[in-house]
């Protein structure tokens, strides 16, 4: 019988970051990177719960959580708000053509 | 302000009281210090300042008459001074005779201190007061004569420096200060002769007179130096005992390095001491004459003893300092510069070529009377000079015919009789003729002036003749100087001249006795050939007839030119007469002597007044300023009569020999003269006179009319002798031949090795740092800058490089940031 122990979590949470950090990586769409750092964030959040589930045994990682989760949300209304005004000055959401300061 | 408590406390007599007498050492002649004695050449030297730095702009501004305000101020001032120093010198007992005033110490080395000081004893106020009062009279004289001058200001402002320089000289209280009034008044010559410098000729003489005296002060330093090396040189133990010398001098002390620090007090204490007195090498006149007459320092049987190259040095240390006195006082073989002195405006032959300068050289061996009546050869060498001088320049002068060089000549004679009086000794007799000449052959001098403004600037006699209708004063005052110099018993010439010619014949100083009466007998022929000359130049420029002379000076292109800017002046003054008043004013000064002096006179038609005649016509008078300055001289030259009359007539010492006493008491103890009794000199004077009155008789028989034969007709016969008279004896010529031509091949040979060697290793030298130079720059150029270039390159194309780094992708950074962390694990994960 398979007991779904701490390291099956870790390894959702190392796939949903690989997932979410290769988001990032590739997309060129700057609401797609916002959403792989969204992926991230879960990704640390699932980390966060398991571990204190399976470690420590308090409520200390699910607080730490739903931290996560609001500063998540605060994070995607701020980058949106920053991906609305790219949009603006370039008429676009490509992040490649946002390179006003390079050289 | 000190510049005025000086004065008041010279006036009043306030300062130090003239009670005070400083005692230095046990057997040094008291002395008064007076704080004052300094500002004497202060004047003059201020009033040249004055007339140097501004005086062209006062002259511009104010016209003349402030230029010459300023110098005959200074004069009258430092002379006014000189009278005062004269009279507080008289009020002192006859030994302590001895004005002093330290300005500073100049400098110390070891135990000789060099002091800027000054000192009049009897000799010195004598000098001062002859170069004090002269210089202030020609000074004078000067507003006259020299009136047409554009160059006024400069003019006066040498006279002026001149005068300090001369003060300088004679009032000095040791050997540093008299050289550089020595040398000072050598450089005023200098520029006084080639005043008129755009005349080559007369850039010439001044030249030669410059050149000419550095022979003479290169004797006289060297002479100072041999005698300091005496003072202090090795003094050996030998006979010191049986001299009852106290031992208590080691002169090889002079030579030890000791800590004295350049302060005179300290060098004072190191210095080493025979009975309380300082000995050793020193400049004061003072110290060397108080180390030397004492017996008991040693120091004169060092130096009678004392031989250098084998010659006595002593007669060795004389006889260099007599060759300087011969060329400051124009004797054989130096004498050669002061007939072409001539070429400087007649009252600068007046004041520097007659009366003070020249006889700066009799001053000084009358100052070192002490060292020279030690050494009998010295004597003899002074007293042959002398009286060879003498007949040498009267024979040149008999055949002149220029007025200022026959007067020339007579200086250089009349200076040959003052060396032969303090050959023989009789330093009193030389200062006494010193004394007398200034005045009377400042007088023919200036008389000479006045004659030559009369004559349209023609110096040569024989185109004048007939004066003496025109020019009335300069006529007397001329022939008064005359009767002084070939001395008839009337005038001051006749006791100083006889005074001397006596003392010859009766001295007994010299090497051998029968010198003396030789060199009486040739000072008597020359005597002779004076008296004929003096009264020749007289009856050829006041009588011999008409005067010869053109009524203008068309014929002297060089002398036109300033009396051409004259005239311009003159017209431009005519033309704006009330915009300038200021200017005019000062003209009309600078004019008003020459027009009260002949404002009844001759009609110029000229509105400004020339007081000179500039224009042509018949000679005239001089103005006031220049007549009175010539009676004025002749009195003097009649009341120095009674400084010197004979003690055979008065029957006590002259005035002027119990005056000196003081200065000349070191030396009047060694000295002998014969005195045979029976009116013998009484019989010596009648034979003077005889031979003056002969001379003149002769002169008068020769020239009075102007119509007799003689004088042609003796020339004709003896042409060979006069030619070779008339040429002065060839002298110039030898000198060119030899002396010059030795210095100008000289000269080309250093020009060539300066020219070949010097400048050839010069270029070597800027060669070889030219390379250096290059091979250097080469370094700095390609290694050095190749080295920072290089730098620089790197730093650039490594930013080049760098910078594709920073893509601004997000991606990129992101990328870059999980590789470090990767790595960072993997490292982690493989070291442990």
């Amino acid at each position: 019988m398979l007991h779904v122990g701490l390291a099956h979590f870790l390894v959702v949470a190392a796939a949903l970051f690989s997932l979410g950090a290769f988001c990032v990586i590739t997309r060129k769409n700057a609401v797609g990177i916002l959403m792989g750092i969204e992926l991230i964030l879960n990704a640390a959040n699932i980390n966060f719960v398991a571990f204190e589930h399976y470690s420590a045994g308090g409520l200390h990682g699910q607080v730490f959580a739903l931290f996560v989760i609001v500063l998540a949300a605060a994070e995607a209304a701020i980058g949106l708000a920053i991906v609305l005004a790219l949009f603006h000055a370039l008429r676009s959401i490509d992040v490649t053509r946002a390179a006003e300061l390079k050289e | 302000m000190p510049l005025f408590h000086a004065i008041q406390a010279a006036l009043l007599g306030g300062g130090p009281p003239p009670g005070t007498i400083l005692a230095e050492g046990v057997r040094e002649a008291t002395r008064v210090e007076l704080s004052w004695l300094w500002l004497v050449p202060f004047f003059p030297l201020v009033g040249s300042f004055v007339n140097v730095t501004i005086g062209k702009r006062l002259q511009d501004r104010f016209g003349k008459a402030v230029n010459h305000g300023i110098a005959v101020g200074a004069m009258l001032l430092s002379t006014a001074l000189a009278w005062v120093a004269f009279a507080r010198l008289l009020a002192l007992p006859a030994e302590g005779r001895y004005l002093h005033d330290l300005c500073w110490n100049m400098f110390t080395v070891g135990s000789l201190r060099v002091d800027l000081s000054f000192g009049l004893d009897p000799l010195s106020t004598m000098m001062t007061l002859i170069v004090t009062n002269v210089a202030t009279l020609i000074h004078v004289f000067s507003i006259g004569y020299m009136a047409d001058e554009p160059a006024y200001w400069r003019f006066f402002a040498y006279l002026n420096l001149f005068v300090f320089s001369m003060l300088l000289l004679v009032m000095g209280d040791n050997f540093v200060v008299m050289f550089f009034g020595w040398e000072g008044v050598g450089l005023c010559s200098y520029l006084l002769i080639s005043f008129w410098y755009t005349d080559v000729e007369k850039a010439k003489a001044g030249m030669k007179a410059f050149v000419v005296n550095r022979f003479g002060d290169f004797a006289f330093i060297t002479g100072l130096f041999a005698l300091l090396w005496g003072l202090g040189g090795a003094w050996g133990p030998a006979s010191r005992s049986e001299l009852g010398v106290r031992d208590d001098y080691r002169p090889s002390a002079a030579y030890q390095p000791f800590h004295a620090g350049g302060d005179a007090a300290e060098s004072l204490a190191a210095t080493p001491r025979a009975g309380g007195m300082p000995v050793g090498p020193t400049v004061d006149f003072r110290e060397l004459r108080d180390e030397l007459l004492d017996p008991s320092t040693g120091v004169m049987h060092h130096l009678t003893t004392t031989t250098i190259f084998g010659f006595p040095l002593l007669a060795f240390v004389c006889i260099l300092f007599f060759v300087g006195a011969t060329g400051k006082s124009a004797q054989i073989p130096l004498y050669v510069w002061l007939p072409d002195a001539m070429a400087g405006p007649t009252p600068v032959s007046a004041l520097i070529h007659a009366a003070t300068m020249v006889t700066a050289g009799v001053y000084m061996v009358t100052r070192l009377n002490f060292l020279f009546s030690l050494s009998a050869a010295a004597m003899t060498v002074v007293a042959c000079t002398g009286a060879l001088t003498a007949i040498f320049a009267a024979s040149i002068g008999l055949f002149q015919v220029d007025i200022k060089k026959v007067l020339a000549y007579s200086t250089v004679s009349q200076l040959g009789f003052m060396f032969l009086g303090v050959g023989v000794g009789a330093y009193w007799a030389g200062c006494y003729h010193l004394l007398t000449h200034a005045f009377f052959k400042a007088c023919l001098f200036l008389g000479s002036g006045s004659v030559i403004l009369a004559c349209h600037h023609e110096q040569d006699m024989r185109k004048m003749g007939g004066l003496k209708e025109y020019t009335p004063i300069t006529r007397w005052t001329y022939a008064l100087a005359c009767i002084a110099i070939s001395g008839f018993p009337v005038m001051s010439g006749f006791y100083s001249k006889d005074e001397i010619l006596w003392k010859a014949f009766t001295t007994q100083n010299l090497v051998a006795p029968w010198i003396g009466p030789l060199l009486w007998a040739v000072g008597l022929v020359a005597a002779g050939g004076t008296s004929f000359y003096m009264w020749r130049s007289y009856y050829l420029t006041f009588w011999s007839g008409r005067y010869r002379g053109g009524p203008g000076h068309d014929d002297h292109g060089a002398h036109a030119a300033p009396a051409l800017a004259t005239h311009s002046l003159g017209a431009a003054h005519a033309g704006s007469f009330g915009a300038d008043v200021a200017h005019a004013a000062g003209h009309s000064a600078a004019a008003a002597p020459g027009e009260a002096a002949d404002g009844s006179g001759h009609g110029h038609g000229h509105g400004h007044g020339d007081p000179h005649g500039h224009h042509g016509g018949l000679p005239q008078e001089s103005p006031a300023v220049m007549t009175y300055v010539l009676i004025a001289l002749a009195a003097a030259a009649f009341f120095a009569s009674f400084l010197g009359l004979p003690k055979s007539w008065v029957g006590s010492d002259p005035l002027l020999e119990r005056f000196l006493e003081p200065v000349l008491a070191g030396s009047n103890a060694r000295l002998r003269f014969a005195e045979p009794g029976g009116g013998l000199e009484t019989l010596f004077m009648l034979i003077s006179v005889g031979v003056a009155t002969a001379g003149w008789l002769a002169a008068r028989w020769m020239y009075v009319t102007g119509e007799n034969p003689a004088p042609a007709r003796l020339m004709a016969s003896f042409p060979g002798v006069h030619r070779l008279v008339f040429n002065k004896y060839y002298v110039d010529e030898i000198y060119r031949a030899t002396v010059v031509r030795a210095g100008l091949v000289l000269a080309a040979v250093f020009s060539w090795f300066d020219r070949v060697v010097i400048d050839g290793l010069v270029t070597l030298v800027a060669w070889i740092v030219r390379l250096v130079a290059n091979v250097d720059g080469f370094i700095d150029k390609y290694l050095v800058d190749g080295a920072v270039s290089l730098v620089a390159a790197l730093v650039l194309a490594g930013g080049r490089r760098l910078r594709r780094l920073q893509t601004g992708r997000l991606e990129n950074y992101l990328m870059g940031a999980l590789a470090g962390a990767l790595v960072f694990v993997a490292v982690n994960y493989l070291v442990h």
